[in-house]
């Protein structure tokens, strides 16, 4: 899925103003909001064939291959950015776990359809406003995928806010589910908004978004929607687990990559 | 949900602007804006549209399968009713 297409532009006037260090925070970066969108993409796609009526299952395969295809246009500005002959392909089936950094978040299981339905609103709540801020990016490569992504984040964000609703709002097994969902995945929202010191770095120099004044429009969405679905809103100060974006992970990520790598590690090198 | 299966909807799709709804086939959905979202990922991932009507299928009417000789066999012999009995200049296109 992830074959080289390389219709890459030669290397842009921009990336070579960065000096090595900021180059090398910002492949980092870029390699963070790839494996997020991959991984994510990923989980979706496992529902594929087992969605709980057809339309549902179309609504998360599309959203699926719209991650994909955020997740392509990023890997290949990282190679670009790495600047060590790597392709997309390489980055994606031949790291392992520990050199994967996307937030803890989007490796959770799918679970049932409220469990994956709130993941994807936690993480489409802070995907929309961050890509809408992104657009505005100096670095012209990430304000163009911004630009092309920000399209789909507000659908899915649309979509996945309706569901809490309905789910919230609708039968008492669908508030149940919804409820428990949201008492296990909550704890996982805050890592999307914490910077780390990489992120801090780029933000510092104006190439990436200040996370904190996505705060408002992220707090205003939810208390919105849970306030419409009649769910009451988790405190703020919830527990809140990290750590993927530096590469440690929850176990779920090794099963994912072993399933996702498996034809790469097995025929190294296999192409078709 | 098996219990209590989501009404059908009927889906109409308009192809691009100035051309009419067509209809493209039917789903299920709880009510109008679910019905909208699932047309929109069903029937619109290849660019086919730029928008969408449902109209639940219960409102729609359809004429019985057994009129079909009263209804329409009388226009079959009402050849005089086709505007076929005109020259066409050349410079009319699209006629």
């Amino acid at each position: 899925m992830l074959l080289t297409m390389q219709a890459a532009p030669s290397e842009s006037a921009a990336l070579a103003t960065y000096s090595a260090e900021v180059r090398q925070l910002l492949f980092q970066y870029v390699l963070q909001l790839a494996d997020t969108s991959l991984i994510l993409g990923h989980r979706l796609s496992e529902w594929c064939g087992h969605g709980p009526i057809l339309e549902q299952d179309l609504a998360m395969a599309n959203i699926a291959l719209d991650l994909l295809g955020e997740t392509r246009s990023l890997y290949q500005y990282a190679t670009e950015l790495e600047g060590k002959g790597r392709t997309e392909d390489d980055l994606a089936y031949l790291r392992s776990a520990v050199e994967y950094r996307n937030p803890l978040l989007v490796e959770q299981p799918n679970g049932d359809f409220a469990h994956t339905i709130v993941r994807q609103f936690l993480f489409d709540n802070f995907h929309y406003p961050f890509l809408k801020q992104l657009k505005s990016s100096p670095d012209e490569r990430l304000a163009g995928i911004a630009e092309k992504a920000v399209k789909e984040a507000a659908y899915h964000l649309k979509w996945s806010s309706e569901w809490i609703i309905r789910l919230g709002d609708g039968t008492p097994e669908s508030r149940q589910r919804v409820e428990k969902a949201i008492a296990s995945l909550w704890r996982y929202a805050a890592e999307l908004t914490t910077p780390t010191a990489t992120e801090k770095a780029l933000q510092e120099a104006g190439i990436i978004p200040d996370y904190a004044a996505l705060q408002p429009t992220m707090a205003a969405h939810v208390a919105r929607v849970l306030e419409e679905a009649t769910l009451p809103t988790p405190p703020a100060s919830s527990f809140g687990l990290a750590g993927g974006k530096e590469g440690r992970h929850s176990e779920h990520l090794g099963y994912i990559l072993t399933e996702l790598q498996y034809v790469q590690r097995a025929y190294p090198g296999l192409t078709w | 949900m098996n219990q209590s299966e989501w009404p059908l909807w009927e889906v109409f799709i308009r192809s691009k602007q100035g051309l009419d709804h067509k209809h493209v086939g039917s789903l299920h959905a709880a009510d109008a804006t679910m019905a909208i979202q699932n047309a929109r990922d069903v029937y619109t991932r290849r660019l086919e549209g730029v928008s969408i009507w449902v109209v639940e299928s219960t409102h729609i009417h359809a004429s019985n399968p057994d009129d079909a000789e009263a209804f329409f066999d009388p226009a079959a012999d009402k050849v005089y009713r086709h505007p076929t009995f005109y020259d066409v200049p050349d410079s009319i296109k699209h006629m």
